[in-house]
């Protein structure tokens, strides 16, 4: 019997969640057959198997998150002998005791929710002492929180809920004194909105909601936004669109030259092109921008790597390239590895204004929006424009408002300087 | 029973033991003739001589020496620093000799002496006449700190003290001296040392402290007690080693904790205090640990905006008070 370990998939990367087996116990699988799919942050990746023989037993269930290098299955391979069966069956007790000893606090968690998380020690101790169900408590502290003294109250008392429930009754018999075809009032329990279908959170949502939590409670976002004349932009990709097509096989999208614009300034604002890791700010060599990839219900973030050094066709020819794998769920984490700025397009649903949330360990996110024709003045007369948003969510702890805005203002005179004339589209 | 200030407690006090141990005596700067800057020994040097109430150089690493050799020779030394800001030049002595006699000598030997220092702000005194420096003090084992917060106490903890058979730091803060008065009972009056006191009853917050700031947390609490909330303050009177079991049961008791002192917040003893709570009573704790102090800042300014600024009073106190009450 050999074991399969939790693969280490990336940098950083210290657990995998395993989202679907692609192998039974029983199964006969050659090496470097794919035996599961693993998700690590923002990543799927399937996972080859390291043996040829036959899948005895998976250790880890679907949807359960592992640290790297514990068991997840046993194989029968044909080298494996015998004797070593006593102490591999010893191993695969404790593997399966560690499983249930990790899932029960999290189901814990989720279900102490209420009161902003601000359940005081002694309150949480009174009420499990007394058995009193906190939702029945109503709190007089601040902001509402239930204080020792509401729960000795309750204690003392009887729960609230019982009164409020008396309350309203009472005021509920009033009305039909006066109107005695008003419909019966609904029972008192009936008062939270009816609740729907219930969708487990794990796989990819769990991974995208991890990383967006740790971003947004690390990161001190700083938030701000440019409108842009992209009228020439406009221009020049009408006017290769069709032919564009023809001989390419594939869009000349207006994203493509959002991010050539970008990659470029951030050569000249290399802070932008940085990293935070903790005592240390890393500004990256490479430009490696990370687009924003929507398939069906799951974001994947790939990146075009050394977008600074591509054309704009070479850009628009990636973006499809990624954009097809991400809708086939087929990146894999070499496609999103090694990221050092995002740019979103957000305008592709029709957004003109947001706030992105920072992929760290990156310095910044610039989200593009739609591109509206609207009046504007130049000259002191009215003239219709295709104008665009830019928004740009900074890492305080890097960058301060001065850099940001100095990057923004660089990449909108980027744009606009875009022209028929001197714009090369290879 | 006669109502008298903090400072003739401490007077009645030396006054006391002076006259019934003749082992007794008092030295320090101006102590004698003068009868002290504070005037807290006026008399002594008339009434005992000059060879039980004895004026020194300026030089308080002399002063502490002394004592301690004295005291190793089976007197009872009070030692006045005449400000607590100018211990510093005695610290060797205090630290290295006196706290360490009993551990090193294994018990064959101890140093029962009392340094008796005036600490504080808000007397205008500025840099060097303001300062608290308990602190210094309060992590070295063979000391025991006391700070006392009332005239009773101030009597019945310097009586202790003197009687105590190890070294005993007396911190009494000067804008007390004169501030407090109060009924204290006469002759032989003592409080243990090592033991904090309830000074105020309530079940809603408890504030906890020592020195002059349990006199303005008492008169926040009365404040406080008009919107319906009741204090419960404990005086810790003795700073070092802290009456733990006692700061564990005012804490739980209500649950939410307000912990004031006038010396520099990090670092300081109420910082110990927050440590024992959050170490022993975390289920019973219903809001977190509030802490009050002065600001990290090297010292008291003189001017008196900036005085004020720095020094904790009974409007700051209400205020803490009020916001932990309805947390």
């Amino acid at each position: 019997m050999e074991k399969v370990l939790m693969p280490k998939l990336g940098e950083s990367v210290t657990e995998g969640t395993i989202e679907k087996w692609l192998v039974q116990p029983g199964d006969t699988v050659e090496e470097y057959d794919p035996i599961c799919e693993v998700i690590t942050d923002k990543v799927t990746a399937e996972v080859p198997s390291v043996y040829s023989g036959v899948v005895k037993e998976l250790l880890v269930s679907e949807g359960e998150t592992v640290e790297v290098g514990t068991s997840i299955c046993m194989m029968e391979t044909e080298d494996s002998s015998e004797p070593e069966k006593t102490d591999e069956t010893d191993k695969v007790e404790k593997g399966q005791e560690e499983v249930p000893a990790e899932k029960e606090p999290a189901a814990q968690k989720s279900s102490n929710g209420r009161n902003k998380g601000r359940i005081s020690p002694v309150v949480m101790r009174l009420a499990e002492e007394n058995d009193i169900d906190l939702s029945t408590v109503s709190g007089s502290g601040f902001e509402g929180r239930i204080t020792k003294k509401d729960i000795l109250k309750t204690i003392e008392n009887g729960p609230s809920e019982q009164k409020t429930q008396a309350e309203q009754t009472t005021s509920r018999e009033e009305p039909p004194k006066t109107e005695g075809s008003t419909p019966s009032p609904a029972p008192a329990g009936q008062d939270k909105a009816l609740a729907g279908e219930e969708i487990p959170v794990n796989g990819v949502r769990k991974a995208i909601a991890n990383r967006m939590v740790q971003s947004s409670q690390e990161i001190p976002h700083a938030w701000l936004m440019m409108e842009v004349d992209a009228t020439n932009l406009v221009n020049v990709r009408n006017s290769h669109k069709s032919d564009f097509k023809k001989q390419e096989g594939y869009n000349l999208t207006f994203f493509s030259f959002f991010v050539k614009a970008v990659a470029e300034t951030l050569k000249d604002y290399p802070m932008l092109n940085s990293s935070w890791q903790g005592d240390k700010i890393v500004v990256n060599k490479d430009i490696n921008v990370s687009i924003a990839v929507a398939g069906d219900d799951k974001l994947y973030v790939p990146v075009i790597r050394n977008a600074d050094e591509l054309s704009i066709k070479g850009i628009a020819r990636q973006v499809s390239e990624l954009a097809e794998l991400g809708r086939k769920h087929k990146l894999t984490t070499a496609h999103m590895a090694g990221g050092t700025f995002t740019v979103n397009n957000t305008g592709a649903f029709g957004s003109v204004q947001s706030m992105g949330i920072i992929n760290q360990p990156q310095a910044a996110i610039l989200q593009v929006e739609s591109i509206v024709k609207k009046p504007v003045i130049i000259d002191d007369m009215i003239a219709v424009r295709h104008m665009v948003n830019l928004c740009l969510s900074i890492d305080h702890r890097i960058l301060d408002g001065l850099v940001a805005g100095q990057f923004l203002k660089a990449v909108k005179e980027r744009i606009e300087a875009y022209s028929l004339e001197h714009t090369s589209i290879y | 029973m006669a109502k008298i200030s903090y400072l003739q407690a401490i007077h009645q006090a030396l006054d006391y033991e002076m006259g019934q141990d003749e082992s007794v005596f008092v030295l320090g700067e101006d102590v004698g003739k003068k009868g002290g800057v504070f005037k807290v020994t006026a008399g002594l040097q008339e009434k005992y001589g000059e060879l039980r109430c004895l004026d020194t150089p300026l030089a308080e690493s002399n002063i502490v020496g002394t004592s301690i050799g004295a005291a190793m020779m089976g007197k009872r030394p009070v030692a006045e620093i005449q400000f607590a800001d100018y211990i510093l030049p005695a610290t060797n002595q205090i630290l290295s000799e006196a706290a360490k006699i009993r551990y090193r000598s294994n018990n064959d030997w101890n140093c029962p002496i009392v340094i008796r220092a005036p600490f504080g702000g808000g007397i205008h005194g500025a840099l060097y006449h303001s300062q608290s420096v308990e602190t210094l003090f309060t992590s070295t084992p063979g000391l025991k700190v006391v700070v006392p917060s009332t005239p009773a106490d101030a009597k019945g903890l310097l009586i202790s003290a003197i009687r105590d058979n190890d070294p005993v730091l007396f911190f009494e803060h000067k804008k007390a001296y004169r501030l407090l008065k109060e009924e204290v009972p006469e002759g032989d009056h003592t409080v243990p040392i090592g033991k904090a006191d309830i000074k105020r009853e309530g079940d809603d917050i408890t504030v906890i402290t020592y020195g002059l700031c349990v006199n303005y947390a008492l008169q926040a609490a009365e404040r406080l007690s008009k919107d319906g909330h009741e204090a419960e303050v404990l005086d810790l009177r003795t700073i070092y080693p802290l009456d733990k079991e006692s700061i564990i049961k005012a804490a739980s008791k209500t649950g939410k904790v307000l912990l004031v002192t006038e010396d520099n917040l990090e670092g300081s003893v109420i910082s110990e205090v927050a440590a024992i709570i959050g170490e022993n009573c975390l289920y019973d704790l219903d809001a977190p640990i509030m802490r009050l102090a002065g600001p990290d800042v090297p010292s008291m300014p003189y001017a008196p905006p900036m005085e004020d600024f720095f020094m904790v009073n009974p409007d700051k106190i209400e205020a803490k008070m009020k916001e932990l009450a309805e947390h």
